[in-house]
């Protein structure tokens, strides 16, 4: 089992200085969500503009694929069209799942975290961030 | 205290997962022993028997198979009375986990007796299975349900709970030993208070059982839990013993067959306890692996396991406080060998995934204990349990694991 694989370079960096966190309070984070299995919690919030996803922050208490996921996907969402945040939602998901994802170049930096489809048991971990964003976008865009 | 020492090394022989070598070569370091333990061959022996020879069902057919599952299972039941000092085998109903019976207390004595303005008293260190039945309970009665603080140091607070024993406290459920902590609680002089002052003790012996003697009857413990599969025993199978006249006074949780006497067309009466809470084909070869696991632990001796896991918590706590940034939750004075430890900076799933990378299973998560986890001001720890066939070059193991895992994601 190569952990390397797990915490690539590029993880590990957004773990380290995460892209478009803050602090968010009860009131101010549009979805809370929890991983009750190990107690990880994320927060988020944001706003649409003119069909486009702005002002994303995310609070997260999570391990470092969790705030990884976190960071890659707000940088990755941060002023998209609705239209194309869903389809990357769903490519994300279905690379996690190990599906092979449809359209795996809109991706990016995100595919980085395919690795993680290699441990069951740290998928959740992953996809959190992302079952959070398509919460907001129901109470946004419903 | 005098023991004949075991060696703790070679009775890795008896537990076949032990010598487990996995593909990439490494060796397992079991150390998530407060979640659930391995299982010796005896054990092991003991249910295949069972499955092989005298797989027939209890208490009822007349033929061989029968008579033979029927004395197997209640020759179970009386060890285990023995082994928790039960005054009969008749106040020990098999359940499938601690937190069976603890459902079977809630709804069978707690729902029916509790009234409006009445308290259950528990402790801020309990597992989620020992508090949500009650909190269950008390919304469904118009009961209030209160919780004795933890100290800093992980010991219960004392003058909190006995400021809190009030009148109105018809129970206290308390945890016997810590699944976080580690914490042993002095169940003894803590049932006397309670008692003195009017109300019933359910003591939550899950992670106790594996690892101290238990006197049910020296302790005069109301109710007392446990499960099978934390204590060497098979998974699906577990305890609760209750004084006779609770067992009488209760309803029973699940109905159906074998817990009736007579059956009419409108109502039915229940059959003698331990029956009236058995309803249905019970975990039979569960049972009898329990009745192995527990001759396996009386072999051993309390009084040498404990030694032996007092050396080697005493050696642990040593060795993991030394690592720097690495914060014990929990020093209390008397506790098990149950550690649970977080290293600044890194989350607990990433320090479990290093650990398994080497072999080494650690628990890593809120230990269903978020009550507690809240008070300790964390999401989640990690967590390292010790049982009779750890040794101290488990740990060393465990330590050279969090060296890594800190290595690797301090190098920026």
């Amino acid at each position: 089992m190569q952990l390397d694989d797990l915490y690539q370079e590029v993880i590990l960096d957004h773990y380290r200085h995460p892209r478009h966190f803050a602090e968010l309070t009860e009131g101010e984070a549009l979805v809370d969500e929890e991983n009750p299995l190990c107690g990880d919690h994320l927060k988020l919030d944001a706003h649409v503009a003119d069909g486009k996803l702005t002002d994303v922050r995310i609070h997260c208490q999570g391990c470092a694929i969790c705030s990884a996921s976190a960071s890659m996907m707000a940088e990755a969402v941060s002023d998209q069209p609705l239209e194309i945040i869903r389809r990357k939602a769903a490519s994300f998901l279905a690379l996690l799942r190990g599906e092979g994802a449809a359209n795996e170049d809109e991706l990016g930096d995100l595919l980085a975290l395919r690795g993680v489809a290699e441990f069951p048991l740290r998928v959740k971990c992953a996809t959190m961030p992302w079952h959070a964003l398509e919460a907001a976008l129901k109470r946004l865009a419903p | 205290m005098s023991a004949q020492p075991f060696d703790p090394r070679a009775r890795r022989a008896d537990f076949p997962a032990l010598g487990r070598v996995f593909s990439d070569g490494r060796r397992l370091v079991y150390l998530d022993n407060a979640a659930t333990t391995q299982k010796p061959r005896a054990v092991l022996a003991a249910t295949r028997r069972y499955y092989e020879e005298s797989a027939g069902n209890v208490h009822r057919a007349v033929h061989r198979l029968a008579a033979e599952a029927t004395g197997l299972y209640e020759d179970a039941r009386q060890k285990i009375a023995t082994f928790i000092g039960a005054p009969s085998p008749k106040t020990v109903v098999f359940t499938h986990g601690a937190t069976e019976g603890i459902n079977i207390v809630a709804h069978g004595w707690a729902r029916k007796f509790l009234q409006p303005g009445d308290a259950v008293l528990t402790t801020a260190m309990e597992h989620h299975s020992n508090f949500i039945p009650w909190q269950q309970a008390v919304s469904a009665r118009g009961a209030t349900l209160r919780l004795a603080p933890v100290l800093d140091d992980g010991t219960l607070d004392r003058d909190a709970f006995r400021r809190l024993l009030t009148p109105e406290v018809k129970l206290v459920a308390l945890t016997h030993a810590s699944n976080v902590l580690g914490t042993i609680n002095p169940v003894a002089e803590l049932i006397r208070e309670a008692h003195a002052a009017g109300a019933r003790v359910l003591v939550d012996g899950a992670q106790s059982a594996p690892h101290l003697p238990l006197d049910v009857a020296a302790l005069d413990a109301d109710f007392l839990v446990f499960s099978g599969h934390k204590m060497l025993g098979p998974t699906g199978i577990g305890v609760l013993f209750a004084k006779p006249e609770m067992l009488d006074a209760m309803d029973p949780l699940l109905t159906g067959g074998e817990m009736i006497s007579r059956v009419w067309d409108d109502h039915a009466t229940w059959a003698e306890p331990p029956q009236k809470f058995e309803a249905g084909t019970p975990h039979i070869a569960g049972a009898i692996g329990l009745g192995a696991a527990v001759d396996y632990l009386a072999h051993l001796g309390h009084a040498a396991l404990r030694q032996h896991e007092q050396k080697l918590t005493a050696y642990a706590l040593e060795q993991l406080g030394a690592l720097p940034g690495l914060k014990i939750f929990g020093r209390a004075p008397e506790r098990l060998g149950v550690i649970s430890f977080a290293l600044e900076g890194l989350h607990p799933h990433d320090i479990a995934q290093f650990c398994d990378r080497d072999g080494i299973a650690i628990r890593a998560g809120h230990m269903c204990a978020q009550p507690l986890l809240r008070r300790l001001g964390v999401p989640a720890v990690s967590r390292a349990s010790f049982h009779l066939y750890n040794d101290t070059d488990d740990v060393d193991a465990l330590v050279a694991s969090l060296l890594a895992v800190r290595k690797f994601f301090h190098a920026t």
